[in-house]
């Protein structure tokens, strides 16, 4: 039988596979044998044989020999000795790696454009980007690449690009998954979750890579996952932020896409009302760029080429590992770890990263509140559609801004799930629901319910 | 003007558990170069710390011995910085939230007790050890350097006291009860030549009665006690004489050589680091659960401070501080238990037993008794050489008591008289005021007896037949 690699669910996959309708090697093979003409891979695998479902895997998650470059130069001929959790879990459900996804140098940026190997493209139109860091992983589900995928998630990168991409994105309450392999960027903050078509597809994966691990001591026991069945709402309670919806900077095609949404999540039964997070909307973009760049400043110290990775060699120690990080990074990492040093140097210290700390607090205490009320809040996922390549490039503070609406969250711990809701101009808008520590079941009933009700079609228009 | 010397200690202790800080890899001396090491302390990408239980049980013993508060709450941190046995370019360590803190240890004294204040106490991880390539062994001067991994995130405390030490004294005293301490604990083999105890020591000087705090200097790297002292005395003598001349002391770190008459300057103040601490993200609070605590509390016995402070009312002070700081006092205990004189008991261990180099654990505390209570009877050499064996498994004294010394004047007279006669100008230079010369008499006769004479009796008949 013929395998539509764009329409394919990992569901259908696996029940194809049980009923032995198609062999393991015949699945694989129609997922390898697609021209990858997004550069959603930056490496594709052989089949390594068995019948489970094929995965693809963002590049900043460690693959025992597979190359693990995080989209940076200074990676470029790194092969991990061993599998990050995530991966070793995957392997005990039988899934099989069909490569490694594109990504924003170690996953920093929102459209793939920082990756040192070049941009993927949005499979809804080639001439945008497909949002970031993980634009490889969405780029590839969404066109019928992979029937699935991981991404990692530290402000956004997960959730943006399945909004741009059309996809269902999990952000995973922190502490759910597993860290341990994965290269870091900003400890405090990431966290590896779900790619998929489907939300129930999503809610299988995740069932699949959480769960307490003895190498992560961040990691907790994680609720039994349940794979989302019902179609109604009834009881749930709907919080409608004021500060994340109907703002300036919104496009009118994305608040009207997300208002339609929620008024049918209404009509399924859910309670809405309003709420407000008035601090975590305004301070949660600049805690987020103190924060995150203060940690990554210590993460990326390592890359020294003393024991893998590039190296430029020099006369002495310092200047070998100097040569080898200018060569090595590009400017994204650059001005992060410049900032980060900076935010953490005694003297700023208390000024910038000890209050951005007291800030995060302060975030999280004001989620807490609006939980009290309600089980889910929710918002544009992304200020935009897909932008053309280009558009933010230049201007930093205008990619930062991508995520203005992921990063409060995230910051805060809190799960994040992205259900595409329709279309505006063509383009994909992506509905984010938040919800309280470990509601991740919550977030699959809600995205289920509207995902039936609203019946997008993930497949992009030009390749119907 | 006189001067008061202000002291500070920094000491790091290696805790030999079985596994490193924050990985899986064994935590051993030796082993080939690199032989010991994974993923997270080579500082792979993505690799994670695990704190080692053992290594927070065992700080926390430490800390209720050194009377230390142990915090419901301590806190890893981050230190960055580079250098090459930094494999992450931060090294996870404790800074404002340590697990112990305001403790206490009293070194005992000839008249009652110095009280040394403990600062804090932390846990963190040891760093790679460099080799530097150069035909010296040290920094100054090294072509090439190499990398070995093994003791790369093994275990560290790292103990910091109070500048309440005032002398170089007590100084050595103080870091020897602490090592003899730890030692005890169970913590750490606290030996200095393979670097598993370590220290650091920052000295300042100022006008004797004045309460201020004038810049220090760090001396660094001692590895022994002695050296130690030495480097403290050297230090305040030369600061007292930069005041002295007018001038000002300058925040250095310096590195101790005893072999060379002064300690050149590692780095100075300008090159300070900024360690851009911050909390590391990787791993939760340590919060020690109260029966943890109590556990901890219950495996540690009488510590060496307040035995010395008993056993002294037996001997004297010294003897006291010397058999406890040596680890023998338990031995001393059951000897004299079993029959030996104290003091004598005392002597012997602190004296040739020590020289010998036994193994203190291995001896038969009766069959060592026997020894002791004989040792006037038996030949000197018949005694040294039973001590050589006494921590061989089976041993006994009777044979070597059954040696008796010969103290029969009538049996010594003749070879006394015979040294005398085969001597006669050095008989006339005694007689003639040049009393020295007794001991070449004496040992002439031992020499002459095999040893077997009863020196005592010996010197008593020469000194009559001389005079």
């Amino acid at each position: 039988m013929t395998i539509d690699t764009l329409r394919l669910t990992a569901e259908e996959a696996k029940n194809l596979l049980e009923r032995k309708e198609i062999s393991g090697s015949e699945l694989f093979a129609a997922y390898a044998e697609r021209d990858d003409d997004l550069n959603a891979y930056l490496h594709r695998c052989e089949d390594p044989g068995g019948d489970g479902i094929p995965l693809a895997v963002k590049d900043v998650i460690g693959t025992k020999g597979i190359p693990t470059t995080a989209g940076s130069k200074i990676l470029e001929n790194y092969v991990p000795v061993c599998d990050a959790t995530v991966i070793a879990n995957a392997k005990r459900h039988g899934l099989r790696t069909l490569g490694k996804t594109n990504t924003d140098e170690f996953a920093m940026g929102s459209s793939t454009e920082n990756s040192a190997y070049g941009p993927s493209r949005n499979p809804w139109d080639p001439t945008r980007v497909p949002g970031g860091s993980g634009g490889g992983s969405a780029a590839a589900v969404s066109g019928g690449l992979a029937p699935w995928a991981l991404g990692s998630d530290t402000g956004g990168s997960i959730k943006q690009p399945a909004a741009l991409c059309g996809q269902v994105g999990l952000r995973p309450t922190y502490g759910t998954v597993s860290r341990f392999g994965v290269v870091a960027f900003a400890s405090s903050l990431d966290q590896v979750g779900p790619v998929a078509k489907t939300v129930r597809d999503c809610a299988y994966l995740y069932s699949i890579i959480s769960g307490r691990d003895e190498n992560d001591s961040t990691t907790v026991d994680v609720p039994a996952v349940e794979i989302p069945a019902a179609e109604d709402l009834k009881g749930l309670r709907i919080g409608v932020p004021k500060e994340m919806n109907h703002v300036e900077g919104v496009e009118p095609g994305v608040t009207e896409l997300v208002d339609k949404a929620i008024a049918l999540a209404e009509s399924l039964g859910a309670e809405v009302d309003e709420c407000s997070l008035p601090l975590s909307v305004d301070y949660g973009m600049p805690c987020y760029y103190l924060v995150a760049p203060a940690e990554a400043s210590s993460n990326l110290a390592r890359y020294d080429g003393v024991r893998y990775g590039l190296r430029v060699d020099g006369d002495d120690f310092r200047e070998m590992v100097m040569r080898t990080r200018d060569a090595g990074f590009g400017d994204e990492p650059k001005r992060r770890i410049m900032i980060g040093t900076y935010a953490l140097s005694s003297g700023y210290y208390d000024a910038y990263y000890a209050t951005a700390q007291k800030v995060r607090t302060v975030i999280k205490r004001e989620h807490d509140a609006v939980f009290e009320k309600f089980d889910v809040i929710v918002s544009p996922t992304s200020p935009s559609v897909a932008f053309p390549f280009g558009a933010k490039a230049a201007d930093p503070l205008a990619m930062y801004l991508c995520d203005v609406f992921t990063i409060p969250s995230c910051l805060a711990g809190l799960p994040g799930l992205n259900i595409p809701v329709g279309l505006s101009e063509g383009l994909p808008v992506g509905l984010q629901l938040i919800g309280p520590q470990f509601a991740e079941n919550t977030l699959f009933r809600m995205g289920y319910a509207l995902e039936r009700a609203i019946g997008f079609d993930f497949v992009p228009e030009r390749l119907r | 003007m006189s001067w008061e010397a202000v002291i500070g200690l920094e000491i790091h202790v290696q805790l030999k558990t079985e596994t490193k800080m924050f990985c899986r890899c064994r935590n051993g001396f030796g082993g080939e170069p690199n032989s010991q090491v994974c993923p997270v302390c080579l500082a792979f990408p993505g690799a994670l710390p695990v704190p080692n239980r053992r290594a927070i049980e065992e700080t926390v013993k430490l800390g209720l011995a050194l009377d230390c508060e142990i915090a419901e709450r301590a806190v890893f941190h981050r230190k960055n910085y580079f250098y090459p046995d930094n494999p992450k370019a931060y090294q996870i360590s404790q800074y404002d939230e340590p697990l112990c803190a305001n403790g206490r240890l009293a070194v005992p004294t000839e008249n009652g007790e110095i009280v040394i204040g403990i600062h804090r106490a932390h846990l963190e991880e040891d760093a790679a050890k460099n080799v530097h390539v150069a035909a010296s062994g040290r920094i100054h001067g090294a072509t090439a350097t190499l990398v070995d991994f093994n003791r790369c995130g093994t275990p560290l405390v790292e103990i910091v006291t109070e500048p309440d030490i005032h002398d170089a004294e007590t100084a050595k005293r103080f870091l020897q009860l602490l090592r003899q301490t730890v030692v005890e604990l169970g913590l750490s083999d606290a030996e200095l030549e393979k670097g598993s105890m370590r220290f650091d020591v920052n000295v300042s000087v100022r006008p004797e009665g004045s309460d201020e705090l004038r810049t220090r200097t760090e001396l660094k790297n001692m590895n022994s006690f002695n050296f130690a002292a030495k480097g403290i005395e050297r230090e305040i003598a030369r600061q007292i004489r930069v005041y002295e001349e007018g001038g000002t002391v300058e925040q250095e770190t310096l590195h101790f050589d005893p072999t060379q008459e002064d300690s050149p300057p590692l780095r100075s103040k300008e090159e300070a680091q900024d360690y851009r601490y911050f909390p590391e993200p990787d791993l939760v609070p340590v919060q020690p659960p109260p029966d943890l605590v109590d556990r901890m509390r219950g495996e540690i016995g009488e510590l060496p401070g307040a035995r010395i402070r008993r056993i002294a009312d037996t001997l004297s002070f010294y003897d006291a501080d010397v058999l406890v700081t040596g680890g023998l006092d338990r031995l001393w205990s059951d000897v004299v238990a079993a029959g030996a004189e104290p003091k004598e008991a005392a002597n012997v261990l602190a004296n040739q037993f020590v020289a010998a180099g036994i193994d203190p654990g291995a001896v038969d505390a009766g069959e060592l008794a026997k020894l002791v209570s004989a040792r006037a009877e038996i030949p000197r050499a018949a005694f040294d050489e039973a001590l050589a064996h006494a921590g061989d498994a089976g041993f006994s004294a009777a044979p070597y008591l059954e040696q008796k010394v010969v103290a029969d004047a009538s049996e010594l007279d003749p070879v006394i008289d015979r040294v005398i006669e085969s001597n006669a100008a050095q008989a006339e230079q005694y007689r003639s005021g040049k009393q020295g010369l007794l001991g070449f008499f004496v040992g002439q006769v031992m020499k002459e007896t095999g040893g077997k004479a009863d020196p005592r009796v010996v010197n008593e008949r020469v000194r009559e037949k001389l005079g």
